[in-house]
Formats: C-alpha cells, structure tokens, sequence
C-alpha cells in the first residue's frame, strides 16, 4: 500500500493541519511516513505545498514524483490546478471551490472550476460554507481533509483518531467542531465521487 | 516502538540534546531556524537547562559557541547558509584555534532559493575550513550524524559542520533516539596558548590542522555513513551525496539498482572508495544538492580518464534542488507526467499580512518620496523586503543583513541625496549599528527607517534582540536625539508620519525614523501563549 497525497492551498490555509492529522493517523496505523512541506517566506499569504507521503514500506524519497500524486488535496480551487503535473493518470483532484483572492490578477473563478471539473476524477467542495454552517469557518481545512479520505487508505476511525489527538489542546468544543467538519466533508465526497 | 516524527531540524536538534550539548547558540534563518525552537520548548533540555535564547547575529552566536567549548562542554551553533558568511571569520579561525569541549556547527542551505537570496553551498566552507563534514541523507541520519559529531569533534579536536539542505530540514518522518550522553564537566584547555591565534601560535596550529587532514579522510573512509556498493552493471557508477541518495533509491524502490553506488555522507571525500568505485565503471553520475563540488574533485581524483556526468555537462540543472524527477532523467528515465498546468493559473507571490505595520510605513514612505527621482531606497532582509513588490515597490534593494544603511551612506556619500535606508528592529541590532556609527561618523545626509515591529517575523516571530533597546542604540551610537523619532504606523497617523518624513529628508545628516508596532503574527502567537498559560494557572 502506498498514498503519496499532494496538499495545496495559500499560506495560513491550515494545510499544515491537515498534513499533521494523517501524519499522527498514520503512525497509529504503524505506517511509515514522510511529509516534506514550506516553511518561511512563503508562508506570508504565497502557495504553499506539502509532499505527504503514506507506505507499509520504507519510504526514499520526500518529494512525489511527477504523474505519481494519488491525490491532489488544495483547500483553493487555483492552487489545485498548480500542481497537475503530480496527478497520477488514476488520481483524485480533491478541491475546495472557494477562491482565496489576495492577488490583483486572480482569474476568473468559473474558468478556474472548468479547468477542474476537465479532469476525470475530482471532487469540488464548497469547503467554506460547510465549514460556516456547522460553526467555524476556520475548519474548513478539516472539511477538506474529510473529503479525501474515500481516496486514503487509512481508516477513517484513525484519523478522527488524529484529530482529537491534534485539537484536545484548543479544548472539547474546537474537537467536536472538527470531528463534524470532518464527517461532513467524507459524506460529501462518497455522495459526490 | 513507536518512532518519534520528526522535521529533519527537530532530528538535528534532538540529537545534539542527547548529544550532550550544554548550549544551543543561533540566530533565526529559513531552513534553520526550529533547530533552536525545539530545544528551547524541549522539555528534557529546560530540565537540563540547556541554554538557548537567541543570539543577535551569527557571528556572535558562533564565538559563543567557541567558547561554551573553551570551556569544556559541548556546544552547538546553527544557522543558514548565508548566516555562515556573517560567521566566517570565527568560523575559519575556529578551525584553526580547533575546539576544547566538541562543538557542531549546523548550517541549512537553502538551494532553490524557497527563503534566500543565494544558495550557495556549505560544504565549501567545510572544505575551506579543512574541517569534517556531515551531510545526512535523511532525517534518521540527521539525528544520528548530530549526536556522532561531538564525538568525531573531540576526537578531531576541530569543529564538525552538519550540512543540510531545505527538503530534509522541512520534511518529517519517524527518527529512533539513541541513549542520552551526560554533559562534559568545565574544563579548560590543555594547553593554554590554544586559543591564542598570534602568528607564531597560529602557525603551529595550522600545521597541526594540516596534519590532521589524513585522519579525517580516514575517517570518511571508514565513515558507517559512507559506503560502496558494487553493482553488476559496469557501465555506469552512481556517485550521491547527502539527501540525493533518497531520491536515488526512489527511482529503484521496487527493484535492485543494477549500478555501483558510491554513498558519501561524511567528508572529506573518501578518496580510496572513490579510487574502487573507479575500477569498476566506465562512466560516473555525481547527484549532488547544491554546487558541484564533489563532481569537480571526482575529476582531478581518478586517474583515468572515465566521463563524469552531473551539473558540470548539463546532465543535471545548475541551479535549484534535486528532487526525484530530475534523477530519473538524468538515469535516462521516463517521467510520467500528470496533465499540464492550465494556462490561467498565475503566481501567488507572498504577500506582507493584512493590518502589518509595514504596510503603513511604506504609504507614508511612498508619499513623502514621490516628490523624488525613483531608486533612493536600499532595504534589508525581512518581511518589509516585500516592499519590492506592488502594490508600494519602494525599495531598490535587498542584499544582506544591513546592507541597507550602509548602502544608503554609500549613495549619499556619492551624491545620491536624500538616500533612504528602510531596515527591521532585528536586522538593526544584527547588522545595521555598526553602519549608522560609519554614517554618523561620515555625518551621512541618509534617514535611516528602523519599521520595528518587535519580533523576528520573517522566520516566526522570534524574540528580537532589539526589543527595547533601539532609541538607546541610536543615540549611543551618536545620533543627534532631535533626529531620532518614534512613530506608530497606523492609517489614522498617516499625515504625521509623511510630515515626519518631509522634515528629517531636508535634514543634513543622519535621521532615524522608528515606526513601531507588534507584528500582527507575534501578537497573535503571544495572545496564543497568554491564553494558555492562564489556563494552565487556572487549573
């Protein structure tokens, strides 16, 4: 088994989050691990990447291949598209559709969810307004995460595991909102697939 | 036994804790910095006491550290690449006086430049220097290279440095710690001319260096980091170094690499595997991450002449990171490209935070210069360096830490009046005094803009060393106080701050302008911390 899982998003997105979810998930499941991602000036409001990679074999290298990404996870629709040259020919592109607008030059939204929508195996989630309906929009990073894992494999008990394990610091409360957040996101996407 | 996962920083660090370091010295620098942050929150480390706050540049962190192992006990000093070069002149020289107790000196190369303004590569320094080096290929490596090296310092009686690159400081994986060597006792020097570099001294001490040299190829040769590995394809050998391993092994994770690979972790460069390593191919491959230093001794090293293949020939790009991609190419490989990047997307440079400070003091800054010619403003390395950028594109240059007084000077200096210096509280107190004491002892006609926003904010908002202290700076250095102001850039202070501007550029002399205000990133991490430390009282 092996999940090399591409994630995207803008610098303070909370992809880091999600990143140490599955990573926290994957040691309970006695996987091997590697999750390279950006540090420093990048992460003032630039693209930002994370490279995590999931094996019950040794793992070499920190960086995905080309073609070889199972899963492109952006919680932003462009940043989603920057990184199509990792999607494997059988990979999921797994998308938030709520544009992060810092940059003068943004294009047009609808033409960025066509670029999407072109490919063979997405899910497009309005991880924003779930996010909001259930209490925080701050989570919608965890609705993301919940969207991608029908393509993940990990049992989605472990990774909720990981979220309790991540968020019981910030208290019962920020929990259950993203154990929510999560379950919301994964009926998305088994409904949506 | 479940491993701890770890960023390759955090192994460093854990490793020069169980190491037995008795201080940690270091100033902050992307892909440097949680190096120091982890063993300042470590809790084995505050139990032992380990000390680690924030030095105010390199250079100082470095002689601290060359004395911590004076001392006798083991010290650690961490920095980036382009720290090294403020640190240059203790780092050669300590290579010279050599250590007492073993001390590690990390730096994190940045190639591809993700947070730099060069990626120049350490291991020149390390060669340089005449000292060993390690370079892990992963993050295990790092953990285990960190806490040998004391050792391998102590029984070298030099300085070892630990080279890392970007993509293993920034990647995590699962690190098994070895037992927790006890700190070194104070102890003084052997011999008590040691450290004293007079030339009759030093001379002696050069050659004792000198003669060192075949010890730490030894070393290298018998190195368990470094090994050769004899394939049943004579063709090509494979020459990788460092993290380029990894990305080696990827392009042969399901099957057997059928080339001789040579692994080098640990230099100087085993000449005598290299010398094996020969006989058996007809052609080389160096992956290397950084410059080309190994491919370029490879080819005065072996004795025929077999073709060497890497950044040198074009097999590999000059410039940038390795990753697994550009190895398979240069093995000849196919890559599997996903579906091209449609055309609409366009960059997502970074961007200075929503409500920061500098953004106030670069309108003002806009306003009070548009009266000017453009390309009067010399900046600094720091989130104002974003400055460049639109919307404001005020400042015409960034070069190194403090570069931005004194080039303002210089310009002033060759007529270029007014000439604007915009630096940061911390760059200030790294870099910048010295170059306002030349200004003010120049009588310089530049305004210095000190944008203080009370922390390291680039690399995380770190304490910065000139918190409080930067008006008592100035004027020490000799600053007319009627020139030095403090101004809170906030929208509503706008026309006061242009004003202020207005009055000290028809200032004849040297004019500090301190706009200050708490980075919104560090209050907010320090609201983070108040919150939980109120917590933690309550219950």
């Amino acid at each position: 088994m092996k999940t090399d899982i591409l994630l995207a998003g803008v610098g303070g997105q909370g992809i880091l989050s999600i990143a140490s979810i599955l990573g926290e998930a994957a040691l309970r499941e006695n996987l091997f691990l590697k999750q390279a991602e950006t540090h420093g000036m990048s992460q003032r409001g630039g693209a930002v990447i994370s490279h995590l990679r999931i094996s019950d074999k040794e793992i070499a290298s920190d960086l995905i291949a080309k073609g070889s990404a199972e899963i492109i996870l952006s919680v932003e629709p462009m940043e989603a598209l920057r990184y199509l040259p990792f999607l494997s020919k059988t990979g999921y592109l797994v998308t938030n559709t709520t544009p992060f607008e810092n940059i003068v030059n943004y294009p047009n939204i609808e033409d960025i969810l066509n670029e999407v929508k072109k490919q063979p195996f997405f899910i497009a989630i309005d991880a924003d307004k779930i996010a909001k309906e259930i209490g925080n929009h701050r989570a919608s990073n965890v609705v993301m995460l919940g969207a991608a894992t029908p393509f993940i494999q990990i049992n989605p008990e472990k990774i909720e595991d990981g979220i309790v394990h991540i968020f019981r610091k910030k208290g019962d409360e920020m929990v259950q909102l993203n154990l929510k957040a999560f379950r919301a996101g994964r009926e998305f996407a088994l409904k949506n697939r | 036994m479940q491993k701890n996962l770890l960023l390759g920083v955090e192994a460093v660090a854990q490793g020069s804790i169980d190491g037995g370091i008795s201080g940690v010295y270091a100033y902050p620098g992307t892909p440097s910095t949680e190096i120091t942050e982890y063993i300042q929150e470590n809790k084995l480390a505050i139990e032992k006491g380990i000390r680690s706050k924030w030095s105010a540049n390199e250079k100082t962190a470095y002689e601290a550290a060359l004395g911590m192992s004076y001392a006798g006990k083991r010290s650690m000093v961490c920095m980036k690449h382009v720290g090294l070069n403020v640190a240059a002149d203790a780092f050669m020289n300590s290579a010279i006086t050599g250590i007492n107790g073993g001390m590690v000196v990390t730096v994190a190369d940045d190639p591809s430049m993700h947070s730099s303004q060069n990626e120049q590569d350490s291991r020149y320094y390390a060669r340089f220097a005449m000292i060993p080096a390690f370079e892990p290929s992963n993050q295990q490596e790092a953990y285990d290279m960190t806490r040998d090296a004391f050792q391998v310092s102590e029984e070298t009686g030099v300085p070892v440095m630990v080279r890392i690159t970007t993509r293993l400081a920034h990647s995590r994986t699962g690190v098994e710690r070895s037992e927790v060597i006890k700190e070194n006792l104070l102890e003084m020097p052997d011999d008590p001319s040691q450290f004293v570099l007079l030339p009759f001294n030093a001379r002696k001490r050069y050659k004792s260096l000198l003669n060192k040299q075949e010890l730490f190829e030894q070393l290298s040769e018998n190195s368990k980091y470094n090994f050769l590995k004899i394939g049943s394809d004579k063709k090509l050998g494979i020459i990788a170094c460092g993290i380029a391993y990894n990305y080696l092994k990827e392009n042969f994770s399901d099957k057997e690499c059928p080339h001789s690979i040579l692994k080098i972790s640990q230099y100087p460069i085993p000449v005598k595997m290299l010398a094996e390593l020969e006989k058996n191919c007809d052609e080389v491959l160096v992956l290397e991450e950084g410059y080309p230093i190994v491919e370029e001794a490879v080819k005065g090293i072996f004795k025929k002449e077999i073709k060497v293949n890497g950044k040198l020939n074009g097999v590999l790009p000059r410039d940038g990171e390795l990753n697994v991609d550009i190895v398979s190419k240069a093995l000849g490989k196919a890559i599997n490209e996903g579906p091209q990047i449609p055309e609409l997307v366009v960059n997502r440079p970074p961007a200075l935070c929503q409500g920061c400070g500098h953004h106030d003091m670069y309108q003002a800054l806009n306003e009070a210069v548009s009266i000017y010619s453009k390309g009067r403003v010399f900046s600094d390395i720091g989130c104002y360096a974003l400055g460049a950028l639109p919307p404001y594109e005020s400042i015409y240059s960034c070069v190194d830490m403090g570069a931005s007084v004194t080039m303002a000077k210089g310009a002033a200096d060759a007529g270029l009046i007014p000439s604007i210096a915009v630096i940061g509280d911390s760059t200030f107190t790294h870099s910048g005094v010295t170059g306002l004491l030349d200004a003010v002892n120049d009588k310089s006609n530049i305004v210095v803009v000190i944008s203080d926003n009370e922390s390291v904010s680039m690399t995380g908002g770190q304490e910065s060393s000139a918190l409080g202290r930067i008006e008592s700076i100035c004027e020490g250095v000799g600053v007319d106080p009627n020139h030095i102001r403090v101004l809170v850039p906030l929208r509503k202070n706008h026309d006061n701050m242009v004003q202020a501007f207005n009055e000290e550029l028809s200032y004849n002399g040297v004019s500090v302008l301190i706009f200050r205000r708490e980075c919104i990133q560090a209050m907010a991490k320090r609201k983070r911390m108040e919150k939980i430390a109120k917590e933690v009282s309550l219950k």
